[in-house]
């Protein structure tokens, strides 16, 4: 079993009397793409602050790549884009890359390797004599990605990656992280672009006020879950309990029962156990989950803030 | 170390594209030439009348003194200048780095916090040097060139003054890792006023020779030991005779000791060193 590259137990972090993060317990593989996903004001960006090291814990524990949280030679293989993403700009694209390469302490020839090779991956190469004041959203949004990637880390952290994106800016963004994974290096994407993370990540979790309140791996969102819609007359609520066996978050409205299931081969087993119990069953309808529905359904509506 | 000087030299480079470096000059030359036609026009009188005046060592005597005066006033102001421009440098360093963010690729690299700071102080530290070298090398190079006359003790004057801007620099980087730019500021330039009252409670009180107004003035030396530094450089470069008599604005009746100085550089170190703390432990 290898290190995990991000391992937390029950970190916590108070600003007064208020948790921001009230206790968060996770594990991300290493070559995972590992989604953060949660309504704003869910402490998601405390949790990666404390995990680099810029925001101390209140209590619990956690390591990077094997070593303690706050571990300063660890940081030589980490990426942090932060969210909203502001830098020294009066510096150029080339100057800022070296001054990035430099901090992580990297050998001057591989520095200018690396920084040539990244301008030209995130197409800034032709503005690399230009000051960063001068850039648009975009393009500091790509030397950004550009800085936390210099030293070929072996985890990246990405807080919002997209924002400020046009189209072309965000499949760049993906193509980057799909090229990151085939790499082996693991990604840690906080995104609300939900539509991103369902092509991109290995595994999501979804946080509420600090706290893991599911872990899914994407794959079960592409093959088993479901959404079954059921319209048919004469349920009862023994008949409803009983269709727990093969999902949850039952709801039923009229002749309208929506609930999910775990596997769209478990249909025909269903329509049999309703038929049984002489419900008149007009129509059974599956419907793909997407992650939009699978947050709102696990997070609720109004938990944001 | 190496860490260190990087950041010293982006801190540097920061100076000169946001053209801190630009003003400072263009303003620092301005300066220089008022102060070098005011001087001027004062030597002419001053060599008109002596050519008219018998007693020659008398003459002498009185015009060197007058150079002093006029000196000590130019590097008075320079000293002021000097002052604010290390407050200023300091004010919104770490607080405007923290409120945009940009602090933090920097701290999440494989670099330590004290380094950041270090490395700010360090970058500062040279341009104030080279700041203090135009302005107070110029004003003393002016009075030299047009007069031939130099103050005694005119290296450790100006040293002097470096040291308190530098003293002054310190301190706004200090509250610049805990409060914003503007209160930064409002903090430093408080205390500086507080230091300059507090030196002339102190120099009115010993021509009075009132012990407890002395001891106010010793009190703030104290608690904001930057005018102390300019009175001892306005000490050290001043002629004897001004001295003696305390005829000279800039002539100091109670002379802060060399045990002050120290207590100024002592005093800096310790703001150099709760900086570091301070941004060590907290939140970013």
């Amino acid at each position: 079993m290898s290190i995990p590259a991000i391992k937390t137990e029950n970190l916590r972090k108070e600003f007064g009397k208020q948790a921001a993060v009230k206790g968060l317990t996770l594990q991300v593989e290493q070559g995972e793409v590992f989604g953060f996903l949660g309504p704003n004001g869910a402490g998601k960006t405390t949790s990666i602050k404390m995990l680099l090291g810029l925001v101390t814990p209140t209590s619990g524990t956690g390591w990077l790549l094997g070593a303690p949280l706050g571990d300063r030679a660890s940081l030589a293989r980490i990426g942090f884009l932060p969210e909203h993403f502001r830098f020294q700009e009066w510096l150029t694209a080339n100057e800022f890359l070296e001054l990035h390469g430099e901090l992580l302490g990297m050998a001057s020839s591989d520095l200018k390797l690396r920084r040539d090779e990244l301008l030209a991956r995130v197409g800034l190469t032709d503005f690399r004599h230009k000051q960063l004041r001068t850039y648009s959203k975009g393009m500091l949004q790509r030397i950004g990605l550009a800085q936390a990637l210099m030293n070929r880390p072996a985890l990246v952290f990405l807080d919002e990656p997209t924002s400020g994106l046009d189209p072309v800016g965000r499949r760049l963004v993906r193509d980057i992280i799909h090229e990151l994974r085939d790499e082996g290096t693991s990604v840690f994407l906080n995104s609300h672009l939900l539509s991103e993370i369902e092509v991109t990540c290995n595994r999501v979790a979804f946080i509420r006020h600090g706290e893991v309140i599911r872990v899914m791996e994407m794959s079960a969102l592409d093959k088993n879950l479901s959404m079954l819609t059921i319209r048919a007359a004469g349920f009862d609520s023994d008949i409803v309990s009983g269709l727990k066996h093969w999902g949850d978050d039952i709801r039923v409205d009229g002749e309208l029962l929506t609930m999910t299931i775990r596997s769209e081969a478990d249909l025909p087993e269903i329509n049999r156990y309703l038929v049984a119990r002489e419900v008149q069953v007009y129509a059974l309808t599956p419907n793909r989950l997407s992650l939009e529905e699978i947050f709102i359904e696990t997070l609720g509506k109004d938990s944001g803030l | 170390m190496k860490k260190i000087w990087i950041i010293a030299r982006m801190t540097f480079l920061e100076t000169i594209r946001r053209r801190i470096v630009l003003t400072g000059l263009v303003l620092g030359l301005v300066f220089l030439t008022v102060f070098t036609i005011g001087f001027r026009m004062i030597y002419i009188n001053v060599s008109a009348e002596a050519a008219n005046t018998p007693n020659e060592v008398f003459t002498n005597i009185m015009s060197s003194e007058g150079f002093n005066v006029l000196m000590l006033a130019g590097l008075y102001a320079v000293t002021f200048l000097s002052v604010a421009m290390g407050a200023l440098l300091g004010a919104d360093t770490l607080s405007g780095e923290i409120i945009s963010g940009t602090i933090q690729t920097i701290v999440s690299k494989p670099v330590r916090r004290s380094d950041v700071v270090l490395g700010k102080w360090l970058g500062f530290a040279i341009l104030l040097a080279g700041y203090s070298l135009l302005m107070s090398g110029g004003t003393v190079l002016s009075v030299w060139i047009q007069s031939g006359y130099t103050a005694r003790n005119v290296l450790t004057g100006l040293s002097l003054i470096y040291l308190e801007s530098l003293l002054i620099m310190t301190i706004s980087l200090c509250c610049s890792s805990f409060l914003s730019g503007l209160a930064t500021g409002g903090v430093v330039f408080g205390l500086y006023g507080l230091s300059f009252i507090g030196g002339w409670v102190e120099q009115i009180g010993a021509i009075l020779q009132n012990e407890t107004a002395v001891k106010v003035g010793i009190v703030t030396s104290l608690i904001i030991p930057s005018e102390t530094l300019w009175r001892r450089a306005a000490f050290e470069m001043q002629s004897p005779i001004s001295g003696a008599l305390g005829i000279s604005p800039f002539g100091t009746i109670s002379v802060p000791s060399p045990l002050m100085i120290g207590y100024a550089i002592f005093y800096l170190i310790l703001a150099l060193m709760a900086a570091i703390s301070i941004f060590n432990h907290r939140d970013l």
